[in-house]
């Protein structure tokens, strides 16, 4: 019923750069800009589309908009100074930077968080993760028309953004964990909650199941569209959801656990063809793991203890020469911070490597040609990228 | 695909049905106790440290004066100012302020037409100052340190045999900890009598940089090695780390910077003084004022002689400080650094006897008095006319020249400051070798609470085997038939000043004790011994209540003739280092002026 075939024959071969030789006097192409500001665009990018008929014919993916020279303006702060701002690195996951960041240091500073803290930053993660999710799943759905999804998961995402507000005292930047452990303890009756929220969260996934993984106009649109060749996986620097929805059971927390993942009990969810829906039932599956261990932790994490570590005067802190790369499972795949210091009191050189930079523009772009211009949103959407992560 | 795909997700609309999630109107909703709003201080509290404004990265905080609020001790009078167009609202400025004056509301959001609105003083202006608190940090600050690193020292039982420097001084690795905690705020420098750049020279320990922590000791202290084992260190009294744990042990590690640099690294450092000027400036008394004063003139190229009467130089800071608190090597090598720079020392020249004022003032072209505190007062109770009966600062004085003291098995102190603490634990010491055990019962007017002596010294003496009587109110030395002191009679004081403020002592007599001991130390304070001066020039001076009257920059009544130190102004060796500063400032313009109006 909606079955598309591209086909490249009609179209003129690729150069020797690998572009396509196209004449747009000829009438028959068109440019077309997706983005910046366009529903179907995850964030601040554009997507430069040639298309031929409903077809595109080439995807060129542009970025910049949101460069604010993170890893530079660290390189001019102390290192409490930088605790600040490295959250603003990824807006809707902001919790993996401050980990990173003040795991690398402590790894440098030769400081080691309390065991209070491991557990209050393993939940911080997995709330962030859930949060991410429902980005997620709200714009996958919202990618291909059903609006509705968009909004429950807004609402549940708000939920939980009660929470962190409650826990960290703020609801998107939540600077909270600083290098040498975190600021604080969980306030009484959290965890009631929580589970609240997590029982509202449950019963509208529930709800999402029905309206859209169950879907026959959403099965149609996504089996089948923007399948990565697991081949690429590698060359692509394909990490995370997905990989995992190629068969790939690839996790970090599974195979370098880090923080206390090696004390929770969890499967790491795959899928097998992927494709779109594939891509969207790895994490679907994901959102519960999240929630589960949201419950595993607040189990068995202990009630009190020191949240910090004894750290140096952070006014002149100076850490020895050295480098690290601390890195862990965001909800995107692999997030890492490189950082190098000098034995001076700021950061000689900070690198994020986030997922989306390799997702969301040679991917991207790999997969684009050849698909239909309404499923670009889809396809874009399904690769969960963030561009404020690619631009740093 | 099956037709219970295509209507599954019809079943959804039941929420049709349900109650609307979104919030018509957010503002007005309370946000979470910990929620990070607008910033709230307690001015009160506050002491202007500027932690906050030095931890923003941001540069959204500003450190302003602000009308009723004035600078004072340990507290600079600045307030910060917050610019919300810059601030990202990560209350570090909370967690690392000193005092936790600094807090946030829990305001979620703020609508003003006027931008200027959004940079203010918190806890002054706006609305919010008074609402509910929002974020606090958890705890005492964490961010810079709250504990003190210990100075290893001898144990009680080790010290009270002997004279032997009690504190040991701190190791690089100690040093470099404790250095770290500073928060370089600088109120210190404001306390300091003598403006030492402390947050600098602890910043060179920070950097193992000691040749320039000394090059920085010696700009404002050449008195550095004593000060860093003796001073009062009001600087601490005033750091701002005082407020949530221990302050800064800026004393110590005035002192380790000293340990750091040999003695001959020391002249090296410092540098050759300035080509002679032909000027001569006569000093009387070779104590940290008047020698001080000789550094700064010699490092000028004038000549400078000072006239000490007793056989070594030092003044108080060695007759009046027992060697277990200043070892006499430590005291000499700084004296030595000023005799390096060409200064001239006569000991056993007293002046008035070997040579008299008007020689000095025939010789030089200024005469600099800086003679010290050196006769002991009496409480004058009966009593105290006699054999059995001495006075501190006596003893303390014969005791450095090696003298043999009177000695007694129970011996009772009068007086509750450093001094009367100094002979304490001195005469233990002797009491110890002499008899094998401390018999000494120190009296004060002053309840505990209230002590002059240092709160270390309290501890250190009882440590020792003193055993001290507060709030008693000297009334009678109690001597047998034969005139022997049998101990000292006193009423528990009620009050020590009356309603004016004037020194009026009330007792309650009926609370009356007999402190035992054959010997009586009187330690209540000091005078100064004028009689060099002779008839003539006492009568010329002004006075002002027994002492030398000088103005703010320690001239005299006299155009040739300085007084500074303890003699005039008082009351400790860092007060006396900054006075010679200041007076040889004054001399310096004097000369200099001469120089244009020749």
């Amino acid at each position: 019923m909606f079955s598309f075939k591209p086909d490249r024959s009609q179209y003129p071969a690729p150069g020797p750069d690998g572009k396509l030789q196209i004449d747009l006097e000829t009438g028959k192409y068109l440019k077309l800009w997706q983005g910046p500001n366009h529903p179907g665009i995850t964030g601040n990018m554009s997507v430069e589309l040639t298309v031929c008929g409903d077809e595109v014919v080439e995807g060129k993916t542009h970025v910049g908009y949101l460069h604010r020279g993170f890893e530079k303006l660290m390189e001019r702060r102390t290192f409490i100074q930088v605790f600040p701002i490295v959250c603003r690195v990824c807006v809707p996951e902001p919790d993996f930077n401050e980990y990173c960041y003040a795991a690398a240091v402590e790894d440098l500073a030769g400081i080691e968080a309390p065991e209070y803290a491991q557990w209050m930053r393993t939940l911080i993660l997995e709330m962030g993760r859930f949060n991410s999710y429902m980005m997620f799943l709200g714009g996958i759905g919202g990618a291909l028309g059903l609006g509705i999804t968009g909004q429950w998961m807004t609402y549940v995402r708000d939920l939980m953004l009660d929470r962190f507000e409650e826990l960290t005292g703020a609801r998107i930047y939540h600077m909270f964990i600083l290098p040498g452990g975190v600021r604080g303890h969980l306030p009484e009756g959290f965890e009631g909650r929580m589970e609240e929220v997590l029982d509202t969260a449950e019963r509208y996934l529930a709800d999402i199941d029905r309206v859209m993984f169950s879907n026959s106009v959403f099965k149609t649109r996504t089996k089948g569209v923007g399948v990565i060749d697991p081949a690429l996986f590698e060359p692509y620097g394909v990490t995370g959801p997905n990989a995992r929805a190629g068969g790939v059971a690839k996790d970090l927390r599974k195979d370098s656990p880090y923080l206390v993942y090696d004390q929770l009990d969890f499967e790491v969810a795959t899928a097998t063809d992927s494709d779109i829906f594939a891509r969207a039932t790895v994490r679907r599956a994901d959102v519960q793991t999240s929630i589960d261990l949201i419950r595993q932790i607040l189990k068995k994490m202990p009630k009190t203890g020191p949240a910090m570590a004894k750290i140096p005067n952070v006014l002149h802190w100076k850490i020895p020469r050295g480098e690290t790369y601390i890195k862990g499972e965001c909800s995107r795949g692999e997030y890492g911070y490189y950082l190098v210091t000098d034995g001076t009191g700021y950061p000689r050189r900070i690198n994020v490597r986030g997922p989306s930079y390799t997702h969301a523009m040679a991917l991207l772009e790999h997969l684009i040609p050849g698909t239909n211009i309404s499923d670009v949103a889809a396809l874009m959407v399904s690769l969960h990228t963030y561009p404020p992560e690619i631009e740093r | 695909m099956g037709l219970r795909e295509v209507l599954t997700p019809f079943t959804v609309w039941k929420h049709v049905f349900d109650d609307p999630v979104t919030i018509k109107q957010p503002i007005g909703r309370p946000a979470a106790e910990r929620y990070r709003g607008f910033h709230q201080n307690d001015l009160d509290t506050c002491i202007g440290c500027g932690t906050c404004e030095a931890i923003c990265q941001n540069g959204a905080i500003d450190m302003v004066a602000v009308a009723g609020y004035d600078p004072e001790k340990g507290n600079s009078g600045l307030k910060p100012q917050i610019d919300y167009g810059r601030c990202c609202w990560c209350a570090l400025c909370v967690d690392v302020c000193m005092t936790g004056s600094l807090t946030m509301s829990n305001e979620y959001t703020w609508v003003d037409t006027d931008p200027d609105a959004f940079r203010f003083v918190p806890g002054l202006e706006e609305p919010w100052k008074d609402d509910e608190e929002g974020y606090e940090r958890e705890g005492k600050r964490v961010l810079s340190g709250i504990e003190r690193i210990h100075m290893e020292e001898m144990e009680p039982e080790a010290r009270i045999g002997n004279f032997d420097e009690i504190v040991a001084g701190y190791s690089r690795a100690e040093a470099i900890l404790e250095a770290d905690r500073c928060v370089e705020c600088g109120l210190c420098v404001a306390t300091c009598p003598a403006h030492m750049s402390i947050p600098d020279y602890i910043a060179a320990v920070r950097d193992q940089d000691y040749d320039r922590g000394l090059q920085l000791l010696y700009e404002t202290n050449p008195f550095s090695e004593v000060c860093g084992r003796v001073c009062t260190h009001k600087c601490e009294g005033s750091c701002a780390a005082l407020h949530e744990g221990d302050p800064i042990a800026i004393r110590w590690l005035k002192r380790h910077i000293i340990d750091e640099v040999p003695f001959d690294r020391r002249i090296e450092l410092i540098g050759q003084p300035a080509e002679p000027t032909g000027r001569k400036v006569a000093i009387i008394g070779a104590g940290p004022a008047g020698l001080t004063a000789a550094f700064d003139l010699a490092r000028a190229g004038h000549g400078v002689v000072v006239y000490e009467a007793l056989a070594h130089a030092g003044g108080m800071m060695r007759y009046g400080i027992p060697e277990y608190r200043l070892p006499y090597d430590a005291l000499d090598r700084d004296i030595g650094v000023i005799e390096a720079m060409g200064v001239e020392i006569r000991t056993n020249c007293r002046v008035g006897r070997d040579v008299t004022m008007d020689e000095l003032r025939r010789d030089h072209d200024a005469v600099v008095l800086t003679i010290g505190l050196h006769m002991g007062r009496s409480t004058r109770v009966p009593g105290t006319e006699g054999a059995g009966v001495e006075k501190a600062v006596d003893l303390l004085r014969r005791i450095t020249d090696g003298e043999k003291v009177p000695l007694a098995e129970q011996i009772v102190v009068i007086g509750g400051g450093n001094v009367a603490m100094d002979i304490a634990r001195s005469m233990a010491r002797l009491q110890k070798a002499e008899f094998g055990k401390v018999g000494i019962t120190l009296t004060a007017l002053e309840d505990i609470d209230h002590f002059l002596a240092d709160p270390e010294e309290v501890v250190e003496s009882r440590e020792e085997g003193v055993k001290i009587f507060d709030a008693r109110g000297p009334q009678e030395v109690m001597r047998d038939a034969e005139g022997k002191v049998t101990g000292l009679r006193t009423w528990r004081v009620k009050s020590i000043f009356d309603a004016e403020g004037r020194f009026a002592p009330a007792y309650d007599q009926s609370d009356e004790r007999v402190h035992a001991g054959s010997m009586v130390i009187e330690a209540i304070g000091q005078a100064a011994d004028t009689s060099l001066l002779g008839a003539a020039l006492t009568e010329a001076l002004e006075w002002n209540r027994g002492r030398i009257k000088i103005d703010t920059a320690f001239r005299t009544s006299e155009p040739w003739l300085f007084a500074a130190g303890d003699a005039v102004k008082g009351p400790d060796v860092i007060s006396a280092v900054a006075d010679g500063h200041r007076v040889a400032r004054t001399v310096m313009e004097k000369l200099a002026a001469r120089e244009v109006a020749q």
